[in-house]
């Protein structure tokens, strides 16, 4: 009885905990934006805080790096995924770029920025490789790579995280698209492989991942921990000066930094404009391109180019997870040496206490958040089938909300606003803003496969007198099992990899190994980043793996719902 | 310092010690057991992480007091969250029990009455600690009134690595010459980083013909005609710095792998064992040593306070007592460990206790007392918060 009426209120409830917090945290930024702050004795409204923001000196370039690196991040990282899948999609270096989808997209963002610092910096394991041989330096140059004032670095270390992402969703999108037919005639017609994908595919596709594309684009502005590790610090880009505004000693500083939240608000939402009429300049011109009937002679140079270039960016992060390794066994490592002098246990015994308790803390939040967001998802996705209360086409974009306002434009409101409150920090909150970012990422990843499940064994279930629920629990969700846990598997890895919520909803006192691994960047010991960036990783890996394992273990015996 | 005054707006009556008596040790101890105490401290440096673990583990032996590290990036973190609990009305168990402090933040929470005491000069150790030689009774020339107690003395010194930079350097006029000799191999941490804003302090130390106007407040009259011979200085040394000042290590532990890697050839530190402790940790190389310059370099103590809505100031005034224990002012000081000044009176001690510092090796970089020369007072802090601020528009933003 209860439960009936329970299940059709779970759709507006699961909204709840996504949008409930974005929206009272976006409250929370503009109250102190326009010098509104009860809690430092201050009643807006007034314009000082935004005027406090324009006298800062260093807003235009940070300004300036927010927008540059977050659109060069996403346009290149599209640009590549959509060659490599254009002119390679079916073939052999494909499908061993698929395999290692899994492995690059569970790498949290800060391990992947950890690995490409210590490869790519004037002293890295690359530069160390070739030297003195190939450069005749003894000593590392003195050039400026890392931190780099353009951002480029940064750009780098998104790029390298954002191109599995992308290319996993270009996948799913690719199966809905009718490819394989739609190429084959193109190239019946004479078309070059990629010129044909582009022509005919491409404008599905791009219709299908525009929201997760949006979701880059806002990201890749407003990073905070990629930022920290890899982004220049004079001035750091706007989000990163936003999080040191909020943790000044001086409360009145939050009103600066709410101002600045606004503005990072403003200038994603202006750069998502900005991206729509991209959007069509390109489908103009690529009208007129399809018209001209050109069939793509350079086609096999630009295929080529696409793979070498998806190909570096899988081949960095792998590379990074290595140097990370050799670091952590390291002894002493002197530059121009491409291996330390020994090898020692020494590191992993002295910061392996301190990782299995952050690990335990990250496990906690992880799980309990993962599972309550799989509760929360199979509960719509079964409400929708029993009432057909489904989103409709534009709410699919409220769930993507949470993912297209920056982090650092609602969370430092939430935390002002628990702060008025008086509400404490700790792990309860942290769990709840984590949901916000894990709800959309599971119900996106279980979504389909949920809606796809043959309803005909439902039927078939309930003419052998299966209540539903006995049918959702005794044959839906087992035969879904795969499906589930992969996406319990995401729902883990986004909430392992979360650094602000964490950082500012815990209030400093909730220590994940990503909240762990961040603060000692600051430090510089290598040893101690290679451990918990390490153990960071393995956080994120080991449930993907276990989601490939345990549906082959369970269903060893049942042929038909291993790959289900 | 608008800041400061908004701090001074909040201030309301705080009922400190209503609830404790700081003089009955027995009854501290008693009430201690069974409680919890979040240490917020700095977390960048793995050494400094690994002491407080084992700190954390002799205080549960001893008293039944459990020790939480908080990692903290910035200090002020935790003055913003007291802060923040006390205009939410949280106060009396709030989430902090005890900041690793000085300086800047120690005043400010010192005058906006955030801090539980005066309890320090209560404490059965402070009967060892030397009061007469060592500034553990000042704090940035703010007196510290009982309300924080001392736990290690640190000194500026330069670390240089004698392979590629063998001989030490005399003042910073030299040091300036020095960069320009060898652009590229000197740089600092980047400001308001303490250790940042330390060495335009100590710039401005040295090359002032009398530093005593230090002592004094920071004034609008005074501030700029005083600090102009910093920022010409500066100004002189940002073009030779590492990557010509465009970015900066953002602490001091960070550029020991610098110096490891042959980047840098000189920084510096704030305490003169953490270069042979690196050098144990295999994070330098061997041939790093420190020096200071002619004139000494500036001094001052690190410090624990507690804060007034902590709901376990007896167990953080045992951890605060342990701090000062020979037993862990001998650990800090051994190179292998942490290799901190200790804050003990030598005279005081007992034979077993002073043999304990008698053992200690100096560490193969360390610097003995003898050498550290004479230690230079701080300036009041309202000029390294001026000064910090003031690099930031000048250097930090403008690359």
């Amino acid at each position: 009885m209860n439960r009936r009426r329970f299940l059709p209120v779970l759709p507006i409830l699961t909204l709840l905990a996504m949008l409930g917090p974005v929206a009272a945290g976006l409250w929370g930024t503009v109250l102190p934006a326009f010098g509104h702050l009860p809690a430092a004795g201050l009643a807006g409204p007034s314009l000082d805080p935004f005027r406090d923001l324009l006298d800062w000196a260093g807003l235009p370039r940070a300004v300036m790096l927010s927008l540059s690196t977050g659109v060069l991040a996403t346009g290149i990282s599209l640009a590549i995924v959509v060659l490599v899948t254009a002119g390679w999609s079916g073939t052999r270096p494909f499908r061993a770029l698929e395999r290692l989808l899994s492995p690059l997209l569970s790498v949290p963002h800060a391990a992947a920025a950890f690995g490409l610092a210590f490869l790519i910096a004037p002293s890295g394991w690359l530069s160390r490789l070739v030297s003195p041989g190939l450069t005749g330096w003894e000593r590392p140059p003195d050039i400026l790579i890392v931190q780099d004032s353009w951002g480029l670095t940064m750009t780098a270390g998104l790029i390298i995280k954002e191109v599995p992402f992308l290319l996993l969703i270009t996948l799913a999108a690719l199966g809905q698209a009718d490819a394989q037919r739609s190429t084959t005639i193109a190239q019946a017609l004479g078309y070059g492989r990629v010129t044909g994908w582009l022509k005919t595919v491409f404008p599905r596709v791009y219709a299908q991942i525009r929201p997760p594309v949006y979701v880059v684009l806002a990201y890749s502005m407003s990073v905070v921990d990629v930022a920290v590790i890899l982004g220049p610090n004079t001035p750091p880009p706007l989000s990163v000066q936003i999080v040191k505004w909020m943790s000044d000693p001086d409360l009145a500083m939050r009103l600066e930094a709410a101002a600045g939240a606004l503005l990072q608000l403003g200038l994603v939402v202006g750069a998502l404009i900005f991206w729509r009429l991209g959007e069509v300049v390109v489908a103009s011109l690529g009208r007129r391109w399809i018209a001209k009937g050109s069939r793509g002679r350079l086609d096999p140079v630009v295929a080529q180019a696409a793979l070498v270039a998806g190909g570096i960016s899988a081949v960095t992060v792998l590379l990074g997870l290595v140097v990370l390794v050799i670091w952590s066994f390291a002894g002493f490592w002197g530059f121009p040496d491409a291996f330390p002098d020994g090898w020692t246990l020494r590191n992993w015994m002295r910061f392996g206490p301190g990782t299995l308790e952050a690990l335990g803390e990250t496990a906690l939040i992880a799980c309990t958040v993962a599972l309550v967001a799989l509760i929360l998802t199979i509960g719509c996705l079964e409400a929708e089938y029993r009432y057909g209360l489904s989103f409709s086409q534009r709410a699919v974009w409220l769930l993507y909300l949470p993912l297209l306002i920056p982090q650092t434009a609602f969370l430092p409101g939430l935390q002002t606003l628990m702060l008025n409150m008086g509400a404490d920090v700790g792990r309860l909150p942290v769990m709840l803003a984590h949901l916000v970012f894990v709800l959309p990422y599971v119900f996106l990843s279980l979504a389909d496969p949920f809606r796809a499940w043959d309803t005909r064994m439902g039927t078939i279930a309930a003419a052998l007198r299966a209540s539903p629920d006995g049918v959702l629990w005794r044959v839906r969700l087992p035969m879904l099992l795969r499906p589930i846990l992969t996406a319990l598997a995401v729902g883990l890895a986004v909430s392992v990899g979360q650094y602000l919520p964490t950082l500012l909803i815990g209030g400093g006192r909730v220590a994940t190994l990503t909240t762990e691994a961040v603060a000692l960047a600051s430090g510089g010991d290598r040893r101690a980043i290679g451990v918990y960036g390490l153990m960071q990783t393995g956080a994120a890996l080991v449930p993907f793996a276990l989601a490939l394992l345990l549906p082959a273990l369970i269903w060893r015996n049942r042929r038909g719902l291993r790959h289900g | 310092m608008k800041h400061l005054a908004i701090l001074a707006a909040l201030l309301a009556p705080v009922p400190a010690l209503a609830d404790i008596d700081v003089s009955n040790w027995d009854a501290v101890t008693a009430e201690a057991e069974g409680q919890t105490v979040f240490w917020n401290a700095w977390g960048g440096s793995t050494t400094t992480n690994d002491f407080i673990a084992w700190v954390g583990e002799r205080v549960m032996e001893e008293y039944g007091v459990t020790l939480e590290h908080v990692k903290l990036t910035d200090t002020a973190d935790a003055v913003t969250r007291v802060l923040s609990e006390k205009q939410a009305g949280e106060d009396d168990d709030g989430a902090i029990d005890m900041i690793w402090i000085n300086g800047a933040n120690f005043a400010a929470m010192k005058e906006a009455d955030l801090l539980f005491g005066p309890y320090a000069e209560a404490l059965p150790n402070w009967a060892l600690v030397d009061v007469e030689g060592k500034t553990v009774q000042t704090d940035f020339t703010v007196p510290t009134e009982g309300f924080e107690s001392p736990w290690a003395m640190a000194q500026v010194v330069f670390v240089h690595d004698t392979d590629d930079m063998p001989e030490r350097l005399g003042s910073m006029q030299a040091l300036l010459e020095w960069t320009q000799a060898n652009p590229g191999r000197f740089s600092y941490p980047q400001p308001p980083d303490f250790l940042g804003t330390t060495f335009l302090k100590q710039v401005l130390v040295d090359i002032l013909p009398d530093p005593s106007v230090l002592a004094a407040p920071a004034t609008d009259e005074n501030y700029e005609d005083i600090t102009a011979p910093l920022w010409a200085y500066m100004d002189e040394l940002t073009p030779n710095l590492w990557r010509e000042g465009k970015a900066y290590p953002p602490t001091g532990t960070a550029m020991f792998p610098l110096i490891a890697d042959g980047e840098l050839d000189l920084s510096i530190s704030f305490s003169p064992g953490a270069a042979s402790t690196a050098i144990a940790n295999n994070e330098l190389p061997p041939s790093v040593r420190t020096f200071v310059l002619d004139k000494g370099t500036i001094g001052n103590a690190s410090f624990v306070a507690v804060p007034y809505n902590s709901g376990s100031k007896a167990g953080a005034m045992v951890v605060a007592n342990f701090l000062m224990s020979p037993e862990a002012q001998a650990r800090a000081q051994d190179p292998a460990i942490l290799g901190y000044g200790t804050v003990l009176n030598m005279d005081a001690l007992s034979e077993d206790d002073r043999a304990l510092f008698d053992a200690l090796e100096l560490g193969v970089a360390t610097l003995t007392p003898a050498e550290l020369g004479t230690v230079q007072d701080e300036p009041h802090p309202s000029w390294a918060t001026r000064i910090a601020d003031d690099w930031v528009t000048r250097y930090g933003v403008s690359q």
